[in-house]
């Protein structure tokens, strides 16, 4: 019985913790590495970090503060936020991350997953895809969401798996910090056409959001920010995560007879 | 004072992080002189198996892990490739595995609905006369990342069975050669279980 992974999905924003509600209004949630501690006593499946300042203030990652985290979580950990090297991921790595988040990187530097899936292999390499629904049509989005690019998800999705890409983060930027509910048919949609596992991110509001895009939209995986980090909607910061016989019904049956 | 092998391969931080946090002394080791002096030997790896190995010969780490667990009895783990690489060989590459745990390493068979790499948490069923599978708490779970398994040639071997698509070895032991497919490091409290029954193992 294989769990799908649930996996808290928190923004860093020039060394604090935050949470935007479709990337924009932002939210002061608390100091990352005390909250990250707190996520490591819940014993989540997976953390990942996105620093969302990284690429567009141009600072690049914040080494010091990732390895803060990596001494202090045991568990399978991921980074996303300005890395643009085979340098950068390895240091990344070293401190005790396992996998690296691309996205505006993953179109603008052309050969960085090829190269970065030779040297950590493919299960390291995670592509995030932020995407909007414009008039019926999925359109994706680099740069923290400012820059439109001119392939759909799903083509994205397969050039990017077919570069070496491990894994995908599909974030719907209009669910986002909305707690209306993943945007399940966009998760179905890419899900069905790649081999790669597909994490979904955006929307989630309650567990059976995650069950429901485990089990009929084929995510391998979701990532949950605002659920994971307020008590409520509209309510304040509750550092949380669902008991394990509250995810009980996620539970995919991979068992051979 | 436990060796975490230092190949150019594989995350050595995590472990040395973990057994900190467990109270056990351990230390990244990239000097294959100094292996020989370890009570205990981690044997990291991730990424594919050919290269792996090309590391461990260049730099002089497989002869000093075997002396040491050969010659002086000290108690080796393999982790995720680290384990593969204890096999004989594997399908992933050309090259010879280390061979002190008589096993090929073959990839997961796709099947429909089955995706692959195996990524996440899984159970495992133990073998309770195993040294590292015996009093397993009955909700112990493993973080996994692999797209291939060991298959020993001794089923005895095997100290834990895991399933995904097909039932495979998810840890084994022989003497005192252990391999563990997932990542202890990276699996909570199971995790530091894990790899505080190895330490009482340590000379």
């Amino acid at each position: 019985m294989l769990r799908p992974r649930v996996i808290p999905a928190l923004l860093v924003q020039s060394r604090s913790l935050v949470k935007t509600v479709q990337f924009d209004k932002f939210a002061y949630i608390g100091d990352p590495c005390n909250t990250m501690r707190i996520f490591n006593e819940l014993e989540v499946d997976e953390l990942m970090v996105l620093d969302i300042s990284a690429t567009t203030s141009g600072t690049g990652p914040d080494f010091e503060l990732l390895q803060d985290i990596a001494d202090e979580c045991f568990m399978p950990l991921s980074y996303g936020g300005g890395v643009r090297s085979v340098e950068d991921a390895k240091r990344i790595l070293a401190s005790g991350f396992e996998k690296i988040v691309l996205n505006s990187a993953a179109v603008e530097c052309e050969g960085l997953i090829q190269d970065l899936a030779a040297h950590f292999g493919s299960q390291s390499v995670v592509v995030s895809i932020d995407v909007r629904r414009n008039r019926g049509d999925y359109r994706c989005f680099i740069r923290s969401g400012t820059k439109e690019i001119a392939d759909g998800p799903v083509d994205l999705a397969r050039k990017l798996a077919s570069w070496g890409a491990g894994e995908i983060l599909l974030t719907s930027i209009d669910r986002e910090g909305t707690w209306t509910g993943f945007d399940f048919d966009l998760v179905q949609s890419v899900a069905s056409q790649v081999e790669v596992p597909v994490v979904a991110h955006g929307g989630c509001g309650v567990v059976a959001d995650l069950v429901r895009v485990v089990h009929e939209s084929g995510a391998s995986a979701a990532a949950v920010g605002s659920m994971f980090v307020y008590q409520s909607k509209g309510f304040g910061v509750l550092v949380n995560f669902p008991l394990p016989e509250e995810l009980g019904d996620i539970h995919v049956n991979t068992t051979s007879q | 004072m436990i060796a975490v092998i230092d190949y150019g391969i594989g995350n050595t931080g995590s472990v040395v992080n973990m057994f900190k946090r467990i109270g056990v002394r351990a230390a990244v080791e990239a000097d294959p002189r100094n292996v020989s002096s370890a009570s205990g030997i981690i044997l990291p790896g991730v990424g594919a198996f050919d290269a792996a190995m090309q590391q461990l010969k260049k730099t002089g780490m497989d002869k000093a892990v075997e002396d040491a667990v050969f010659g002086k009895s000290i108690p080796v783990l393999g982790i995720c490739l680290g384990m593969q690489l204890l096999g004989t060989q594997s399908e992933e590459g050309s090259e010879q595995g280390l061979g002190w745990i008589p096993a090929t390493i073959e990839r997961i068979p796709e099947a429909p609905g089955l995706k692959i790499p195996h990524m996440g948490w899984n159970l495992v069923d133990a073998n309770q006369e195993s040294q590292l599978g015996r009093d397993l708490a009955v909700d112990t779970r493993y973080y996994f990342v692999h797209k291939f398994h060991m298959v020993p040639e001794d089923s005895s071997a095997v100290s834990m069975w895991c399933n995904h698509g097909i039932q495979f070895a998810a840890a084994v032991e022989s003497g005192n050669v252990y391999g563990v497919q997932f990542h202890p490091e990276k699996s909570h409290k199971y995790g530091m279980n894990l790899l505080s029954k190895f330490s009482e193992l340590t000379c």
